[in-house]
């Protein structure tokens, strides 16, 4: 059976296919699996430490060596490869793939997704990232430097590129349909779930999707750092505080989300046990050029998004904001939110506090709390957030609790910097009930 | 270099196939059967070039189908 | 009714070609670009030829802030894009920029600039733990490709959806297929894609020869590229870059736009094989290739040119001979393909967007152009691979294919402006 037999592509835009989550797989600084991940979250658990604390392949100097002017980043511990990647793919892969890797195939098994039992065009693969495989790419460029081009590995000139999380998962799980691969910054993660999301309408029923991150080599922490966004306050608790007057700038980390994107229909027929809830609008725009004097681009990517899922603003019931940590970013985001929701018209959040930035990877774990909070009924809270601004005038949920809220549809949000704005809607599925409410990872 | 350099060699530069036992009996196995593609034998032939100093040109790496085959080029070749 | 893409405007920087026309003369008169790499000492390494562009971004018109602050890749995309602005008469359309889209592919981004930081921050590779004290201001925006597309747009002035496409190699032939599925969707109405990238630094040039990839044939280095004959070894590492204006058909039609030539299907498909390795059978490019056909409700007769992939590597141009058979069938054997990479080498991520404008131009002028170098072909090739000259002949469709690492299989279907469905 073939993609073309499925459905000819082009065939469904008008009727648009309902894409569907199925299944969630999460690596978060705060937790390993997406029920982990969710409970750290509520509890406010934080996974930002200081580099040199964790050990990384590579590890920062305790001693000797350059001063970082910035030492915390939000730090997946815990994962060890050997116990995911097969053997073969440990020394051609970069740790970000082989977090993309454990991911994808959590996502698989939450949605009980069995590439070998379906046709193979009908799965495609769709991922962003910001990074490449860093510091596989570090090491390599060290040899060919020190020791000369003939130790270059055969595998840098695939292990590093940005392609190389679709690519790989295509291939562990024989996935022959339509691959994509994104870069939006910030934004690309979910860029990469309204791809996703296309390729579902122009026929190809079951798409693995999302993003992951890792670049906290040497020089890919000097690359972090000369974003000249990173907060300098050496307190975990405080160096993250996005929407708040304490904002100073943010905390990058590594991780993500790889989610089972699908067509409802095909989910259905397939004996899909369980769906998190629908893509049903997603839009992005890009910021006018410096100088330009018109407005930022958010507001326009929030009401595109909401007018493609058919949504009112008074039907959102939470903001999973992109929360840059950096004050005018802040006030912008804050301003387009209120714009379009009156004061205080929604909760606004930002779990991400916990985590860091995660470049490709913060947009599907937001997507992946918010399908939780619609689930739960919850919104999370950003902990040791101080005061926010009376003149950004939005409701971020902070403190120790999360909210109690009947949730129907949530908004997320995401910006890359150089311009790029992504929003995605997620509407949560009809019958509640048939997601299951705790199954541990 | 013995059968054990190799294994240690190809492990580090290609891991080994789940489904094999590099311990057993592999001098005549084809690197194909061991799991082994021509990205691994490409990587393992240049760890051998750094270690060992034994160059192996570029089309016979292809043809040396076998530990037993790629072990006997390395030794008849006069390291200079 | 159904929304339609077509081409407006063209910009190219290949080698040998700087602007569309000097392009089009390189085509058409199947001279080679590639030479002896110039940019580094190549000595050291096993591939030592490259195509490269004799680009001056100042006479290209970039300021010295520009300059400083793109690296090379982001300057061709930028002095590109420019061109194809001014080919399609845009500026002077009164646009929307809500509705104006960016879709900018490359493999590898700006990994120039990200080598030459390095060494200057590892103190020349001694240092594991570079000292962020000297990093330059722009390392953030190599180091995050995506600064290329937010300069592209900002030159189009575009405020709609902004992305780069980053498929490996056929990252050229995506950008531009996500360019046209944004048209179509109706998320824009004007979409600026194309893609670029500069790749010609040892670090690149080092991974291709650890796999092999690239020619050795360092004493020949004009007849280097040689797709489909019998003694290729490899493809020659090239850069450049292309940008297209797609437009919505009748958004196009009411200004009174130059219509060059309409895209009728796009697909791609991954071959969930090997990140480097092609199966011979060709399978999932075919794939692409009869989905592309699908979606322009187009019959494989239709296809009047074929611009291969044809990078010179003995796999791929098995693979992407078994695919046209396998897609076109018997019609394969009566159609000319051929592989401009002959001429203007392996650009990664951009030739896919190159190549593109050149079926543009192969459509707009009745002319495919050559495989240049192609003295006797390999017995396993036996198409028509429009050896040596350029051929004029009627071309109203024309198919283009890309693969490239990662397993990614690309097919675009153009067509003469009004001739397709």
């Amino acid at each position: 059976m073939t993609q073309t037999t499925i459905a000819a592509p082009g065939e469904r835009t008008g009727g648009a296919a309902t894409a569907v989550i199925t299944g969630l797989g999460v690596i978060a600084p705060n937790g390993l699996g997406a029920e982990k991940f969710w409970a750290a979250t509520l509890r406010g658990e934080s996974g930002i430490r200081p580099l040199h604390a964790e050990g990384h392949a590579g590890g920062h100097p305790r001693g000797g060596g350059p001063r970082y002017p910035v030492t915390l980043a939000g730090q997946v511990s815990g994962f060890v490869a050997e116990e995911h990647i097969p053997s073969r793919l440990m020394p051609q892969t970069d740790r970000v793939t082989r977090l993309a890797l454990a991911a994808a195939e959590w996502a698989l098994e939450d949605a009980a997704l069995r590439p070998a039992e379906l046709p193979e065009y009908s799965m495609g693969v769709v991922t962003s990232n910001a990074s490449g495989g860093f510091e596989f790419t570090h090491r390599e460029i060290q040899k060919l430097w020190t020791q000369g081009p003939q130790t270059v590995s055969v595998y840098e000139s695939f292990a590093w590129f940005y392609a190389v999380n679709t690519g790989q998962i295509s291939i562990r799980h024989g996935m022959r349909g339509p691959g994509g691969v994104l870069v939006a910054e910030q934004a690309g993660g979910l860029d990469a779930l309204g791809h996703a999301r296309r390729a579902v309408r122009r026929g190809t029923p079951h798409i693995v999707t999302g993003g992951v991150e890792s670049s906290l080599d040497p020089w890919g922490w000097v690359s972090h750092i000369a974003s000249g966004r990173l907060s300098r306050e050496p307190v975990p608790e405080l160096a993250y505080r996005p929407f708040t007057r304490e904002a100073d700038g943010y905390v990058p980390g590594e991780g993500g989300a790889i989610l089972v994107l699908e067509d409802r229909e095909a989910a259905l027929r397939r004996g899909a046990a369980k769906v998190y809830g629908e893509v049903a609008g997603y839009a992005a725009t890009f910021d006018p050029r410096p100088g330009s004097g018109r407005p930022p681009g958010l507001e326009q990517a929030i009401r595109k998004a909401l007018a493609d899922a058919g949504t009112e603003p008074g039907e959102i019931g939470v903001v999973f904001a992109d929360a840059a940590g950096v004050p005018f970013l802040d006030r912008e985001e804050a301003a387009a939110i209120s714009a379009v929701f009156g004061p205080g018209g929604v909760p606004v959040t930002a779990p991400k506090a916990l985590t860091g930035r995660l470049y490709a990877g913060s947009g599907p774990l937001d997507v992946v709390c918010a399908l939780l909070a619609l689930r739960d009924g919850v919104i999370p809270p950003v902990p040791h957030a101080g005061e926010v601004p009376a003149a950004y005038r939005i409701d971020l949920v902070r403190g120790a609790e999360p909210r109690s809220a009947a949730l129907t549809h949530a908004l997320v949000l995401a910006r890359g910097k150089g311009g790029f704005n992504a929003a995605v809607v997620l509407r949560k599925p009809e019958h509640p009930e048939a997601v299951p409410r705790k199954e541990e990872k | 270099m013995t059968l054990d350099d190799l294994r240690r060699i190809m492990v580090a530069c290609a891991g080994e196939d789940e489904h094999v036992d590099l311990g057993g009996d592999i001098l005549d196995e084809l690197f194909t059967d061991l799991g082994y593609d021509s990205l691994a034998l490409m990587e393992t032939a240049a760890r051998i070039e750094t270690e060992f100093g034994v160059r192996i040109p570029d089309e016979q790496v292809a043809e040396l189908t076998t530990p037993r085959a790629l072990l006997d080029f390395v030794s008849g070749v006069t390291v200079p | 009714m159904d929304r339609r893409t077509v081409i407006t405007g063209m910009g190219v920087r290949a080698p040998g070609g700087a602007g569309t026309k000097s392009f089009f003369e390189l085509l058409s008169s199947g001279r080679t670009s590639t030479r002896r790499i110039s940019f580094f000492d190549p000595s050291p390494f096993r591939s030592q030829v490259a195509a490269e562009c004799d680009f001056d971004p100042e006479a290209s018109g970039l300021t010295r802030r520009e300059i400083r602050r793109m690296d090379r890749a982001t300057q061709l995309a930028v002095v590109a894009g420019r061109e194809a602005v001014a080919d399609s008469g845009l500026e002077a359309a009164g646009l929307d920029p809500g509705r104006v889209a960016v879709s900018v592919g490359t493999a590898v981004g700006a990994t120039t600039s990200l080598e030459r930081e390095y060494l200057v921050l590892s103190d020349t590779g001694h240092d594991w733990f570079v000292d962020p004290g000297y990093a330059s201001p722009h390392l953030f925006d190599y180091f995050v490709p995506s600064a290329i597309a937010a300069e592209v747009a900002w030159i189009a002035g575009a405020e709609g959806p902004a992305a780069i496409v980053s498929s490996g190699c056929t990252s050229g032939l995506d950008s531009v297929g996500y360019g046209h599925q944004l048209i179509k969707e109706g998320s824009a109405d004007v979409v600026l894609a194309g893609a670029t990238d500069a790749p010609i630094s040892p670090i690149a040039v080092a991974c291709f020869d650890a796999i092999k990839a690239t020619t050795p044939r360092n004493d020949d280095a004009e007849h280097a590229s040689r797709p489909f004959d019998r003694t290729r070894n490899g493809f020659v590492l090239a850069e450049g870059a292309a940008m297209l204006v797609l437009e919505e058909y009748e958004h196009a039609r009411r200004r009174g736009a130059r219509i060059i030539a309409e895209i009728n299907g796009y697909a791609t498909r991954c071959n969930a094989y090997h990140m480097t390795g092609l199966k011979p059978d060709g399978r999932e490019m075919a794939e692409a290739i009869n989905a592309a056909l699908a979606e322009a409700r187009m019959d494989g007769d239709a296809v009047d040119y074929v611009n291969a992939h044809g990078s010179g590597t003995k796999q791929n141009d098995r693979h992407e001979t078994a695919a046209f058979k396998r897609a076109l069938g018997e019609h394969a054997y009566r159609t000319p393909v051929s592989s401009i990479k002959s001429m203007i080498g392996h650009s990664l991520g951009a030739i896919g967007s190159i190549e593109l404008v050149a079926c543009a131009l192969a459509i707009e002028n009745d002319m495919v152009p050559p495989t240049a170098n192609l003295t006797e072909a390999d017995p396993e090739c036996d198409l028509d691979y429009v050896p040596i000259e350029a051929r004029d002949q009627r071309v109203d469709t024309v198919l283009s294919v890309g693969s490239g690492f990662g397993g990614f299989q690309s097919a675009m279907l153009l067509s003469r402006a009004g001739n397709g469905s």
